[in-house]
């Protein structure tokens, strides 16, 4: 599927800041699901900083505006051709050791309820046949509520108010798989825009866990699904600001007003 | 507990290293020793020379008593100890680049994947990268303590961001102040090369985009914390500039401190920080003591910075106990230094070997520093060790076990006259392109009779540390 994105992030600040600093995961990962056509990444007013593919195969970019600036906006086009992989992250190099996915981050601390979930894996007659029924449960224990939750709230959080968005769902997923002793992280990417009339959002937010025989698996809970053509995948990390694809900073009094837009559609339709 | 080594007197002889010390100190009258023990802390309090020794809490103004009995080593035996810390040296930066890397020691199943991939010094986020030089870790302090003539121990290893360094150099000092005499009569290795090599050192593993004579700068958390004096005087000793996180920006590919001059590019950051505060885009977001943006610079090959973010897996107590296979797998030598045996109370035999022996054992924490969170065995009362069995009990995987060894005394100047008290020994290893350290190192010693804990948090004071020229 060929797939083009069009996503603008703008920055705004009430009073003129000194200068802003970020850090980026925007470019789509080599894998053999996805090929990149065309992809550039702007930012308005920027250096561009020092870039370098990390161990975990993602290509991170720094960027800094020197101020007095009062709005920034960074913005990312591009195109890529993506093939159904059912979810498996082939032909992706990276260094980090699936083992470094055990630990437990501030989102992903597990509580009873988590561990609870955790049996579903711990008890299933392959981990394969597991990671897809926990996957299941979770869409089960937290409904798609946009609005429910807060970029700070847990997993165990999520599952306790039982509603929430794609990142709940994913920290959840990653929380009850370390709790069974399954490497899983957060990816951060995009998803095909209401393609299947699905009420989800076009940047998005799923889990990889590390199975043996298979490698990293994706699964998206909240959409009941293994990523497949529609997605493209940005970069992964121990919880959703490990993997942010824009983290930043900046310098002064300003109160920082954010406005997103993302579209990801088909060359097709 | 089997009588512990003396390094001045053998069976009521004197030791040669320690001759030159035997007139010295039985001459000195009463009163004129006070007279300069007063002259020495009038002396460090006025240089306000007042901290703790790295992550050991406590008052950070409180003045750390200063014995003035050297501590001396021959230059024979100096020579097999600074063969054995730079074995070690070695062998932990090549841990770090390999866990870093491929992970050659895991696959080959020397050390549990576990202990390295799940320690929380673990950074994930400088996995692939090897700094300049493949050094992680450029001052490594190595802690030794002695039990016989040729008996010498490895206590811990510190990879970070070892302090104390200027407590060896303020001591030596000091010494020279009050005693010019005993530097004529006895032949002793000079230590004040110390921050040209430690500046050299860390010019050495500038990045590869620096294309000049690299700018050095130290970071420092600033003047509340307890190792502040240690960050100026080295910034003063080494003329490069004591910077704090607000100092430094960065701007596209490259970290700048803001002079009067206006903005001067960094090569180099000696950071006296802890990794999770040295950048709020990569590690604590709420840090507000380093610099936005640092390890993208970093990662990408725009400033050097020492130590390397993540060395402190190396220096972590259950990895301690690999050192020695570190040093079979890398170098592929038999170390010259050995480790204290230890039981790791998450391994089932070794736990039970410790439950069953804890009045006779030293138990510690894995992640505790400073003396506190420990037992140790045969000074505790039944009721202390009862306590400690119940926390191992709730968390066996975080403590581990040693043998109380019966550390080395030597003569230090206490209340009565002069009494044998407990001494351990930090040399400062550097390394850069080269590996070297100064002849010595920092001695702590146990100021109360009979302790055997030094760390100053514990009643610990320092000495002067002599290497004789051979």
């Amino acid at each position: 599927m060929l797939l083009n994105v069009d996503h603008t992030t703008l920055y705004r600040y009430d009073r003129p800041v000194r200068g802003v600093v970020q850090s980026h995961r925007l470019t789509p990962s080599r894998f053999d699901g996805q090929q990149v056509l065309d992809w550039a990444v702007t930012v308005s007013g920027g250096s561009m900083g020092g870039g370098f593919r990390d161990g975990a195969g993602d290509w991170v970019q720094g960027w800094t505006v020197a101020g007095p600036v009062t709005e920034i906006e960074v913005r990312v086009r591009g195109q890529v051709q993506t093939t159904d992989t059912a979810g498996i992250l082939r032909g992706h190099k990276e260094l980090v050791p699936p083992e470094a996915y055990l630990r437990a981050s501030a989102a992903t601390e597990p509580d009873e309820a988590l561990r609870a979930l955790a049996q579903i894996l711990i008890n299933a007659e392959s981990p394969l046949a597991g990671s897809h029924a926990l996957a299941e449960a979770i869409s089960e224990a937290i409904a798609y509520k946009p609005g429910s939750t807060q970029a700070q709230t847990t997993a165990a959080q999520a599952l306790a108010q039982g509603e929430g968005v794609c990142q709940d769902h994913a920290h959840a997923m990653i929380a009850a798989a370390r709790a069974a002793d399954v490497p899983a992280r957060y990816v951060s990417g995009y998803l095909q825009s209401g393609a299947d009339g699905g009420d989800h959002e076009a940047a998005h937010a799923w889990a990889e866990l590390y199975l043996q025989g298979f490698g990293w698996i994706g699964f998206d809970p909240a959409n009941r699904c293994c990523p497949d053509a529609r997605y493209i995948r940005l970069g992964s990390g121990l919880d959703a600001q490990d993997a942010a694809p824009i983290r930043g900073i900046s310098r002064g009094q300003g109160t920082e007003i954010l406005s997103v837009a993302v579209a990801v559609q088909t060359q097709e339709q | 507990m089997t009588p512990c080594f003396n390094e001045m007197f053998q069976n009521g002889d004197v030791r040669a290293p320690y001759a030159g010390l035997e007139g010295w100190s039985a001459d000195m009258p009463a009163d004129v020793r006070l007279a300069k023990q007063a002259e020495a802390e009038a002396l460090f309090r006025r240089i306000g020379i007042t901290f703790a020794v790295y992550g050991e809490g406590g008052d950070p103004d409180r003045l750390i008593p200063f014995d003035m009995f050297p501590r001396v080593f021959t230059g024979a035996e100096w020579a097999k100890l600074e063969r054995g810390i730079k074995q070690r040296a070695r062998a932990l930066n090549a841990f770090l680049v390999d866990v870093y890397g491929r992970g050659e020691i895991v696959r080959a199943g020397r050390i549990p994947g576990k202990l390295v991939y799940q320690n929380e010094a673990y950074e994930k986020a400088v996995c692939g990268f090897i700094p300049p030089k493949g050094v992680y870790s450029h001052i490594v302090g190595v802690d030794i303590v002695r039990t016989g003539p040729g008996e010498f121990y490895v206590l811990e290893d510190n990879c970070r961001t070892p302090s104390g360094v200027s407590y060896m150099l303020e001591s030596r000092e000091m010494m020279m102040r009050m005693f010019p005499d005993l530097f004529r009569v006895n032949r002793i290795e000079p230590i004040d090369s110390y921050p040209d090599k430690l500046r050299r050192t860390l010019a050495s593993v500038a990045p590869a985009k620096c294309d000049r004579d690299p700018t050095v700068v130290i970071l420092t958390p600033g003047h509340f914390n307890s190792a502040y004096y240690e960050h100026s005087f080295l910034a003063d000793l080494m003329g490069v500039e004591l910077v704090e996180g607000q100092d430094l920006f960065v701007d596209g590919a490259f970290v700048y401190m803001r002079t009067t001059e206006g903005p001067k590019r960094v090569d180099v950051i000696y950071r006296r920080i802890d990794d999770a505060f040295i950048d709020p885009l990569c590690f604590r977001p709420d840090s507000m003591l380093g610099v936005a943006g640092l390890m993208d610079v970093y990662r990408s090959g725009g400033v050097s910075i020492c130590s390397a973010p993540g060395a402190g897996v190396a220096d972590d107590k259950a990895v301690y106990t690999y050192v020695p296979e570190m040093i079979r797998f890398y170098l592929g030598e038999e170390p010259i230094l050995k480790n204290v045996p230890t039981w790791k109370c998450g391994e089932a035999s070794d736990f039970k070997y410790v439950c069953e022996n804890l009045g006779d054992l030293v138990v510690k924490e894995v992640h505790g520093s400073g003396g506190y969170g420990m037992l140790v065995g045969p000074k505790s009362t039944k009721q202390q060790i009862e306590d400690f069995r119940a926390l191992i009990m709730a968390d066996p995987g975080n403590y581990i076990a040693q043998p109380t060894l019966a550390l080395s005394t030597t003569p230090t100047f206490v209340e009565e006259g002069i009494a044998p008290r407990h001494v351990d020994l930090r040399p400062y290893c550097l390394v850069g392109e080269r590996i070297e350290l100064v002849p010595g190192g920092l001695t702590r010693v146990a100021l109360r009779e009979g302790s055997l804990v030094v760390n100053s948090s514990q009643g610990g004071g320092v000495k002067d540390t002599w290497v004789l020229a051979e």
